[in-house]
């Protein structure tokens, strides 16, 4: 692959494929540190529209997608140019959906996407329920928006850039940052490296 | 004393410019350091982003894509020579008018609420810009346009520290902050300090040092020193790019400085990411 005129190794080379709905037999198969091509359907949402959808699952409403083996991406993307499915689309900071997220694990979501650490009852909650949480890389945000190939607003329109969104992806270029067994990137990762 | 007229409009069309090109292309030595970073990073994951920001500005470029789909608070800093009269209308109407123009024409994303306490009404057209102003010498106008993205304003920090903390305590405050915001501020970071002023004025000088040049040393040999001594320490706290572990944490790190009041101690601390957004024109 050629970047900027230099040649470097393939980005694509390592990935590991995997597809939406996500199931506990591939959940399990993964470890931190690995990386994976993501293809299907996966859903947007951030501070607020988590907030509305625990707000309607307290009220016993039925949400406007189906949560098992569901993965959400927590992103707010740029408009999109004319003919073009969306803008560049990195991810946002995960720690602010935290309080939501183990709520959203227990009914079936099986993936959150983002960057940042999460909190340990989010750690604690992915080991109970088998799930997992992905690395997009900030900053890669024109590049992961090549492999969105579809996306349309399904409920919360007046949120603008942080509708929930369905996306169709293909081989979205993600890492795998806490798996099911309670490992963490972020710790494994800087504690090899640290020297302070 | 001749005076030179500037029509606000020249103003309004370079900050529509400068909105665009400051969100989809970087300068060439923040391109050069990634490259840099690249070569000597010994993560295999961390070599994995490195790669993957350099392909992203690549496409980011080419197609007129915004670098981050966070393309930020305006931030506007203009240099007005003292000898230019602006005409046709306020200054500040015409760079948010710009603002307004870039971010519609551009496809960058809007990104501001109109009131800072009840979510979620977007002003629509990524105004108000923030707006600072200095007037110099001479008969020219220079535009400096950083859009600041929430991510890594959301990790800056400030304190006010006591004068018998010394050095010490404002290179320890530096470290801790970068540490504490880990992934969260898109490593390889950079970093702005500031030091000295008051309260609001040191924050104003962290935010004016993340403006210089990948490489750029402050001209005062002394601070210089802690420029590349801090760097190298941040860079010791093995966060590496987007946090997952390795030697790049930060690209780069300047520090401004102020006079101070004598009982104290002022330290702000403002971490742009590792788009390190910033373009400037001279009217």
């Amino acid at each position: 692959m050629e970047v900027l005129g230099e040649k470097l190794e393939g980005i694509e080379a390592m990935s590991v494929k995997i597809e939406t709905p996500l199931t506990e037999d591939v959940i399990r198969g993964l470890r931190i540190g690995e990386e994976v091509s993501l293809s299907g359907i996966i859903y947007t949402a951030r501070d607020m529209a988590h907030k509305r959808l625990v707000d309607m699952i307290n009220r016993g409403e039925k949400l406007p997608f189906e949560l098992e083996g569901a993965v959400i991406y927590y992103v707010g993307p740029a408009p999109a140019r004319p003919g073009m499915v969306i803008g560049s689309a990195g991810p946002t900071t995960s720690y602010r959906m935290d309080p939501f997220t183990p709520t959203l694990l227990s009914l079936g979501l099986k993936g959150t996407i983002g960057k940042g650490p999460r909190s340990g009852e989010v750690i604690d909650s992915m080991v109970k329920n088998c799930a997992l949480y992905f690395g997009a890389t900030g900053g890669a945000a024109a590049l992961i928006a090549r492999s969105i190939v579809d996306a349309k607003i399904i409920a919360f329109e007046d949120l603008g850039t942080e509708a929930l969104r369905e996306l169709r992806v293909r081989d979205m270029p993600l890492i795998v940052i806490n798996d099911c067994y309670g490992n963490d990137l972020y710790v494994e990762g800087r504690n090899k490296y640290r020297e302070l | 004393m001749k005076l030179r007229e500037i029509d606000v409009r020249e103003i309004r069309d370079a900050v529509k410019r400068l909105s665009i090109e400051a969100n989809t292309s970087v300068t060439p030595e923040l391109r050069e350091k990634l490259k840099e970073s690249l070569r000597e990073e010994e993560s295999p994951t961390g070599k994995a982003v490195l790669r993957q920001l350099l392909e992203n500005l690549e496409i980011a470029e080419r197609e007129k894509l915004p670098i981050c789909q966070d393309t930020g608070f305006a931030v506007v800093f203009v240099e007005i020579g003292n000898r230019v009269v602006f005409t046709g209308g306020l200054l500040g109407d015409a760079i948010n008018q710009g603002v307004r123009d870039g971010y519609r024409e551009g496809y960058l994303r809007k990104s501001i609420v109109k009131d800072p306490i009840t979510n979620p009404v977007n002003t629509g057209d990524n105004t108000p810009a923030i707006i600072h102003t200095e007037i110099v010498e001479g008969e020219r106008v220079k535009i400096t346009l950083l859009p600041k993205g929430g991510g890594a304003e959301n990790m800056s920090r400030i304190a006010m520290l006591k004068p018998t903390d010394g050095v010490e305590g404002i290179k320890e405050f530096v470290i801790e902050t970068v540490d504490k915001a880990g992934a969260n501020a898109c490593p390889p970071l950079v970093i702005g300090v500031g030091i000295g002023g008051t309260f609001d004025y040191v924050a104003f000088l962290a935010k004016r040092a993340i403006l210089r040049k990948i490489g750029e040393r402050n001209p005062d040999p002394r601070i210089a020193r802690y420029e590349r001594e801090w760097l190298e320490e941040v860079n010791k706290l093995g966060i590496g790019p987007a946090g997952l572990g390795g030697k790049t944490t930060a690209l780069d790190l300047f520090i401004e400085v102020f006079p101070r009041h004598i009982a104290t101690f002022p330290v702000a601390v403002n971490i742009q990411c590792n788009a390190a957004r910033v373009k400037s024109c001279v009217i």
